[in-house]
């Protein structure tokens, strides 16, 4: 029976229609006008427990709104959402100590006290006793290789240790659902790594459903066997990331630092050529030409730095959606 | 009930720890609410003391009580609740199963209780400047004021509590508070005694739950006489009529609550 299920999902805003200029600043002042903008449209998917899945999309293509209908932070528009056996919108209590959502750069640790602090607030909300809330914070502060960090306060902390202390945080109370958005954003390779292990061995160890939302490759390759992909508010693939791999594969970035300057023009051979910025070059290869072009490459300029990644998701998906290849 | 003694017991703690850690801005609030010692000045000069039908002796005792109670009853519920609205603090609050405005009554709690030295240093220095109460009235009577007083803070909390949910239909509704912040400045008793309004103002401020968070708690602490039962009567009245308000207002403002910032 699925834990999380969503059926004709969809959430429009109200947001004013101004006119640029004084002219509009006036009219808009005796007269507003509004309209709704869909963000969410017929969203529908299940999710079974234990599952660990990823939601991808470009900016605003509606992964944030659908989380936050999932957590019962807004109310749906349209359709209908189960996550649990609760309706979120009611948001009981029963159904909070169920489920968490991280949020990437938000914080719910107190900013100027130690995380430890935070941490025993949230013990005593979750009604968790002393001695159990200490046996967990040990073991979950084990896994995600925290110790004096829980100490200092959070201001004085790195990017990486703050978000691991947000997911020591979040998962006190042992939730079965873990929405994560943008679990990783903002932290290097390193602490991406750690984050992205501790979440797969919470999820062997628990048993724990997961929806996460990654602008990172990495995350969702390391972590899904499944994907839901989202353009424009609508859910465009639901199926296995192996599937889904095999449209995206075909592109890797490579950036490049040339050693002068050269024109556009130089570059004529290169039609993966995406940008030329100063000395900074950027180009998206396919993964059988990968080989053949650097090779060009390296032997036409000279070349003082080079990195080959996984291109941005969004740019990927950006680009299928341009070429058609998802639809 | 145990759950919730500790509930309220770490989160007093950890807001107070919070709170220290501005213990010098939270000094200069202090400083910033003398304005019933400038008024107790004011009155003071020229025998203005006898146009309010009041001795010098209540009248310095009335304005120091004000002080006291102003002190206490300094609310700030609608700036924090719509800071965290827009930088998208307020939702991991929301999915926790407590309700965030327990925090926010536990923060402004842990800030009196980190004015106190301050307030008590503040209250000291009026006291040996010769401003202070001569046969100040005894500890019964204080600690019935100091009781009223938090009553008062509950009410002013709940107030503004009612009118910050308009957070939830306007981004800035802070400056509504402002607004509320005239009526409370003259009709509540901390520019003047109500007793010594004349009868059509006095009569318009007792319509109004101002003169409940300072003229009521004021003249109690200070020893004057009053009408204890009907007092609280009003403040229970408020209350009555604003908590209900105000779950309504939440419910409905969540449904336009659009998570901003997270």
């Amino acid at each position: 029976m699925a834990i999380v299920e969503a059926r004709g999902l969809g959430k429009s805003f109200r947001v004013a229609d101004k006119q640029p200029g004084l002219g509009g600043t006036l009219r808009h002042f005796f007269a507003r006008r509004l309209k709704d903008i869909p963000a969410v449209r017929d969203v529908s998917f299940s999710i079974e427990p234990g599952e660990v899945v990823g939601f991808l999309g470009a900016n605003g293509a509606g992964k944030t709104t659908t989380l936050k209908m999932l957590t019962g932070l807004i109310e749906p528009s349209a359709g209908a959402v189960e996550v649990a056996g609760f309706r979120p919108f009611r948001r009981q209590a029963s159904f909070l100590r169920t489920i968490t959502l991280v949020m990437g750069q938000k914080q719910q640790l107190i900013w100027d006290l130690p995380p430890l602090d935070s941490l025993r607030v949230n013990a005593a909300v979750y009604g968790i006793p002393e001695a159990e809330a200490r046996r967990r914070i040990e073991e979950l502060a084990e896994m995600l290789e925290l110790g004096e960090e829980l100490r200092r306060p959070v201001r004085k902390l790195s990017l990486g240790q703050r978000m691991k202390a947000e997911l020591l945080a979040a998962l006190l109370h042992r939730p079965s659902v873990l929405f994560l958005d943008e679990p990783t954003l903002g932290l290097d390779v390193n602490a991406q790594v750690r984050v992205r292990e501790f979440l797969a061995d919470y999820n062997r160890r628990t048993g724990a459903t997961v929806l996460l939302t990654s602008h990172y490759m990495g995350d969702i390759t390391a972590l899904c066997q499944r994907v839901l992909l989202i353009h424009q508010g609508r859910l465009f693939y639901d199926g296995s990331l192996q599937e889904l791999t095999q449209r995206l594969a075909p592109y890797r970035e490579v950036c490049c630092d040339l050693a002068g300057p050269y024109p556009p023009e130089a570059f004529a051979g290169f039609d993966e050529l995406e940008s030329l910025i100063g000395q900074r070059l950027r180009l998206l290869v396919s993964r059988e030409q990968l080989t053949a072009t650097l090779s060009r490459l390296l032997s036409s300029f000279p070349v003082l730095d080079l990195e080959v990644n996984d291109p941005p998701v969004e740019e990927i998906i950006g680009r299928l959606f341009r070429e058609g290849t998802v639809g | 009930m145990k759950r919730s003694l500790r509930l309220a017991r770490v989160l007093l703690s950890v807001q107070y720890a919070y709170m220290l850690e501005y213990r010098a801005e939270i000094a200069l609030w202090a400083l910033s609410g003398l304005l019933p010692l400038i008024m107790l000045a004011l009155w003071s000069g020229a025998g203005a003391a006898a146009d309010l039908s009041l001795s010098p002796a209540e009248l310095r005792r009335y304005f120091l009580a004000a002080f006291v109670v102003r002190q206490f009853t300094v609310v700030w519920v609608i700036h924090i609740f719509e800071e965290d609205a827009l930088q998208g603090r307020l939702s991991p609050y929301l999915l926790q199963p407590l309700h965030p405005f327990w925090r926010y009554l536990a923060a402004h709690i842990a800030e009196q209780a980190t004015r106190v030295p301050f307030v008590l240093a503040i209250v000291l220095a009026v006291w040996l400047l010769g401003a202070g109460a001569s046969g100040w009235p005894p500890p019964s009577t204080w600690l019935l004021g100091l009781l009223v007083t938090i009553l008062a803070f509950l009410l002013r909390f709940l107030l503004q509590s009612v009118i910050t949910m308009a957070c939830f239909w306007s981004e800035r509704a802070a400056a509504l508070e402002r607004l509320l912040l005239i009526p409370y400045l003259f009709l509540s008793g901390l520019v003047a005694p109500l007793e010594a309004f004349p009868p059509g103002l006095r009569r318009l401020a007792l319509a109004t739950p101002f003169p409940s968070m300072v003229d009521f708690p004021a003249r109690l602490l200070s020893g004057a006489e009053v009408d204890l039962l009907g007092g609280l009567f009003t403040m229970a009245a408020w209350t009555v009529l604003l908590l209900p308000l105000f779950l309504l207002l939440w419910r409905a403002g969540l449904r336009r609550y659009a998570a901003m910032g997270a």
